[in-house]
């Protein structure tokens, strides 16, 4: 079957097979392989992208499902070369560490935050509940998404230096 | 959070009390990924390339009585369907694992568990390959299983390993360390002896990246390129030498980045093998990538030891021995990753951070019907059941005294002026200095207001429990004397080059899964030359690319990789000071090092940079004697110790009374990893370390029923933590340097996941205790909380 939808901004018209994944179809026939499967149950997120702005398990949607729809990957988060501040912020605050889950993460920050813009830690514990990370333990990603929060703008220059933010205690 | 007092933790420590190599700094790798633009084995797309998919056995134990593959190979987008009978015929039926037993790549003549591979099919798009498997006929003769460790070595079971000649049991080693007459001898004597059965299941690393692979064969020139999720490249491709027969300097074996591992990608699956075989067959690339039931019924879990603990102290609370015996199932091969000498890894460390006067485990280690393996999941060295046991054992220990358990452990703790300290066991810890790092978490926590927070609440009936870890680890494996894999000795290799321009490229033989090798290796390298780490590109993960070394596992990658980066960038500084000597027309033993430049004593102004000097190294200055034209340099590092980290984690927890369901109300954990290169990263080891540990106290469980089929072979079953069950981490440091290492530094990978645990059980059974609860049992779920509260502890299986 034929489906047609815009992916980061880009109109695509396909020839698939009726049972195709989404995540497949944005994986294997359009080879934007930011967007990861790591489960075959809805449980993980590290396939999430953005439908009409609203986060989506991109596993648990047909591709057919997505015909006229708008389609958003972390390839097209960013703003050419500038970043979106939550790709700034996961980088300010090591809101990642395998990257792996991280597009899912971002995305659904970033349509937390455009619905949300001073979200509460716990909305967005709650925001990203749906997603697994095996690395960070959540907290940083939580702080990324803060950070980005505070800085709507994103970071004054590509080049600033980190802030020094120190969570630890010392002896 | 604040710095709490600006001061060195430990004087001693001087210099090595901060940072190294530019300190927090963002890591290198992550403008990539968060533009989604990581490259993972998954995103590999080669011309021509084939997918793979594997039929695996839907019971735990059965005799294979035929395979149909015909309806499969007329399958119109099918290429290949391999089968066991195939590979016999090549010899590549079974395959070494890395503890020198041998594992089936697909059945021949019996299933062995549950997952176990059975055939390959080969086509052209992922779904075909899927498609087929559904097309293939097994006939199974289905046989009782060995499910629970505790039978298998009963005169009646089953003998699962009948393929192994002469074997008339499920035995597969005894182990022992320590002194049984001496600590008997204690034991005998001792005011008080506390025993416990101490049960840690079965539990999955499931990294959110599954397992596999593109193997890529090249029939004219013999060659095999072969892009894995591997933590362990080198030691994979010798192996695949081995096991193959294609010679070793025609693989080339390539880990691109890696969506997680805890030690998950060591192993040598099946999978991986069966890649390479349907490229060989169809002259294509063939990619094999596992969905997360295969990952989660099939590739290497952790733990699963059952031990019998004791514990001896005199009245007022001296602890004087620890006694174990150890019940290690190791599912239907044994396919860990142990040192040849060690077959429980460094379970012997569970002496702990006490200074004892006795001490013997002996560890038994047996096969039954389930998935094989055992090395993963930071840390199977078997550090972290070690652990388990003797922070549990010191908490029953003080219920049993009706002491404090932070006052327990401060009691007995080994003295910073008893290290280096030979334990028990035959260890010697490096360093360490216990109290502060166990009081600076008794002061984040607030320990004494907690106490009474809780005794408060018990009055009214709320439960609030309160558990304390203190851990010693033993990470950062050989030295190679002792430790290999395989017969490999664990060292690791570095080379450093510096380009013309005084640019950098520092190779490595260890593998990143996150870690942020790209980054740390390469402020290791600016503290050492003085160029900026954004000047020095790491290169790890391509056996072509990279020196030989044994990997990342076991917190290995800066104890042991770390030295070796340390070490050949000091080479380097030594050989430029040669070149700047000819340079300034001196005597290399007039110069002197500040960083990034050699320059005459005296006259400060007199000197050449880093960058001058890789010129002049391939200028056309006339160079001394022995030096060559170049500022390059390897070093292959062995290890003289282990390093021992450790750290004092304090858990709070609230206990629904109607529910059962455990709330992890805060976490602070103080981590002593010896000198600290990047703190951010640092800190995000053990934010993830610690919400393993949470997983596995509450949540994580791989159980099986008693057909042997496996119940937690999706993340609907197996059931990992969220953002909601975790708390925002308290995390502070002390520390104390590791002597011997070149920058002092000990690894702390998988400390937070050691430590964790006996912090979180110890308490949800400090909430319980008004029950008389006195053990339970991981995972603390809510149902077998509850029952611990009706008074029926249960071990999980």
């Amino acid at each position: 079957m034929q489906i047609s939808m815009t992916i980061n901004g880009t109109d695509v018209t396909r020839e698939i097979e009726p049972r195709v994944l989404l995540v497949h179809f944005i994986r294997d026939d359009l080879r934007l392989t930011g967007t990861h499967w790591g489960c075959d149950t809805t449980n993980c997120g590290t396939c999430v992208v953005l439908m009409d702005g609203q986060p989506v398990k991109s596993c648990t949607v047909l591709a057919a499902m997505a015909d006229g729809h708008t389609i958003t990957t972390v390839e097209g988060l960013a703003n050419g070369a500038t970043l979106d501040p939550v790709q700034q912020g996961f980088m300010e605050e090591h809101g990642l560490q395998c990257g792996f889950c991280t597009p899912g993460m971002m995305l659904t920050a970033r349509a937390l935050l455009d619905h949300n813009p001073h979200p509460e830690p716990l909305e967005i514990r709650e925001a990203i509940s749906g997603q697994i990370c095996r690395c960070t333990g959540y907290a940083t990603i939580v702080r990324s998404i803060q950070w980005a929060a505070a800085h709507p703008a994103g970071a004054n220059a590509e080049t600033s230096p980190s802030e020094s933010t120190e969570h630890e205690v010392r002896a | 959070m604040t710095i709490l007092e600006d001061r060195p933790s430990n004087p001693a420590a001087g210099d090595h009390d901060r940072p190294i190599g530019h300190g927090r700094m963002q890591r290198k790798e992550d403008p990539r990924f968060v533009r989604g633009k990581g490259h993972y084995v998954d995103d590999i797309v080669l011309p021509g390339m084939l997918h793979g998919a594997i039929l695996r056995a839907p019971v735990a134990h059965a005799r294979l009585v035929s395979i149909d593959t015909t309806e499969a190979l007329a399958h119109p987008k099918v290429l290949a369907v391999i089968t066991g009978s195939d590979l016999q015929a090549l010899g590549l039926a079974w395959a070494p694992t890395l503890s020198m037993d041998i594992q089936a790549v697909l059945v021949t003549d019996k299933v062995r568990f549950q997952g176990q591979e059975v055939a390959f099919v080969v086509a052209e798009d992922r779904y075909a390959a899927r498609d087929a498997l559904e097309l293939i006929q097994v006939e199974y003769d289905v046989l009782s299983p060995v499910v629970d460790a505790r039978k298998a070595m009963d005169p009646d079971a089953p003998i699962i390993r009948d393929d192994l000649e002469g074997r008339t049991d499920n035995h597969i080693f005894d182990w022992e360390a320590g002194n049984k007459a001496e600590t008997d001898a204690v034991f005998a004597s001792a005011d008080v002896v506390v025993k416990q059965e101490i049960v840690y299941p079965r539990v999955h690393p499931a990294p959110m990246e599954t397992c596999g692979a593109v193997a890529d064969f090249d029939a004219v020139e013999g060659r095999l390129t072969l892009y894995e999720t591997t933590q362990a490249p080198h030691a994979h491709r010798t192996l695949f030498a081995m096991v193959s027969g294609i010679p070793e300097h025609k693989i080339r074996v390539v880990s691109p980045d890696i969506g997680g591992g805890f030690g998950n990608k060591v192993g040598i699956y099946p999978g991986y093998i069966l890649a390479v075989v349907g490229s060989i067959v169809t002259g294509k690339p063939v990619k094999w990538v596992e969905d997360r039931s295969e990952n989660l019924m099939s590739t290497s879990f952790a733990r699963d030891y059952i031990m019998q603990g004791e514990i001896a102290a005199t009245r007022d609370g001296k602890i004087l021995a620890l006694r174990t015996n150890v019940l290690a199932d190791h599912g239907a091969f044994n396919a860990t990753a142990q040192p040849t000498k060690y077959p429980a890894g460094f379970f012997h460390i569970f002496t702990g951070s006490y200074d004892l006067a006795a001490a013997h485990c002996t560890v038994t280690g047996v096969y039954t019907n389930k998935a094989p393996g055992g090395v993963a999941y930071a840390c199977s060295f078997r550090v972290t059941e070690a652990v388990y046991l003797v922070e549990r054992m010191v908490d029953i220990l003080a219920r049993k005294l009706e002491m404090d358990p932070a006052e327990l452990r401060l009691k007995n703790f080994i003295k910073k002026e008893q290290f280096p300290y030979p334990n028990k066991t035959g260890w010697e810890y490096d360093s360490g200095d216990y109290e502060p790092t166990m009081r600076l978490s008794m002061k984040m926590a607030g320990y004494d207001e907690l106490r009474r927070e809780q005794k408060e609440k018990r009055e009214r009936g709320e439960l609030m429990g309160i558990g304390i870890s203190f851990f010693t680890e033993t990470v950062g494996a050989g030295p190679r004397k002792d430790m290999d894999i395989l017969g490999l000795g664990m060292a690791d290799g570095a080379e450093l080059r510096i380009h013309p321009t005084g640019k950098a490229v520092v190779r490595i033989s260890v593998q990143s899964q996150g870690q942020g090798h790209e980054t740390t290796f390469a402020q290791i390298v600016a503290e050492e030359i003085g160029i900026p780490p954004e000047d020095i590109d790491v290169v790890h993960g391509d056996t072509d690319q990279t020196p030989f070394g044994l990997g990342t596992y076991g917190s290995r990658s800066t104890p042991v990789s770390g030295a070796a980066v340390a070490l050949v960038a000091r080479k380097v500084r030594e050989k430029a000071r040669f070149i700047a000597a000819a340079m300034l027309e001196t005597r290399p033993e007039d110069l002197e090092w500040e960083k990034g430049r050699w320059f005459v004593k005296g006259d400060p102004s007199v000197g050449k940079t880093i960058a001058e000097i890789a010129m002049g190294a391939h200028g056309t200055v006339a160079l001394p004697e022995g030096i060559d034209g170049n500022l390059d340099a390897e070093v292959t590092y062995d290890p003289p110790n282990l390093t021992f980290p450790f750290g004092a984690y304090i858990c709070v927890v609230d206990v629904d009374p109607g529910t059962g369901h455990v709330k992890v109300r805060r976490f602070i954990a103080v981590d002593d990893c010896g000198t600290r290169i990047n703190p951010m990263i640092i800190e995000g080891q053990i934010h993830g370390g610690l919400t393993d540990g949470v997983g596995m106290a509450l949540m994580e469980f791989i159980e099986f029923d008693a057909e042997g089929n496996c119940l937690g072979g999706s993340f609907m079953d197996y059931l990992i933590p969220t953002a909601m069950e975790v708390p925002d981490w308290e995390t502070g440091f002390t520390v104390t340097p590791s002597p011997h290492h070149p920058i002092g530094a000990k690894g702390v990978g998988e400390s937070a996941t050691v430590g964790s645990p006996p912090a979180v059980v110890n308490a949800v059974v400090d909430a319980l205790s008004p029950f008389g609860v006195v053990h339970m049992d991981m995972p603390c779920t809510p149902a077998r909380v509850w029952e611990a509260m009706q008074g029926r502890t249960r071990p999980p299986v």
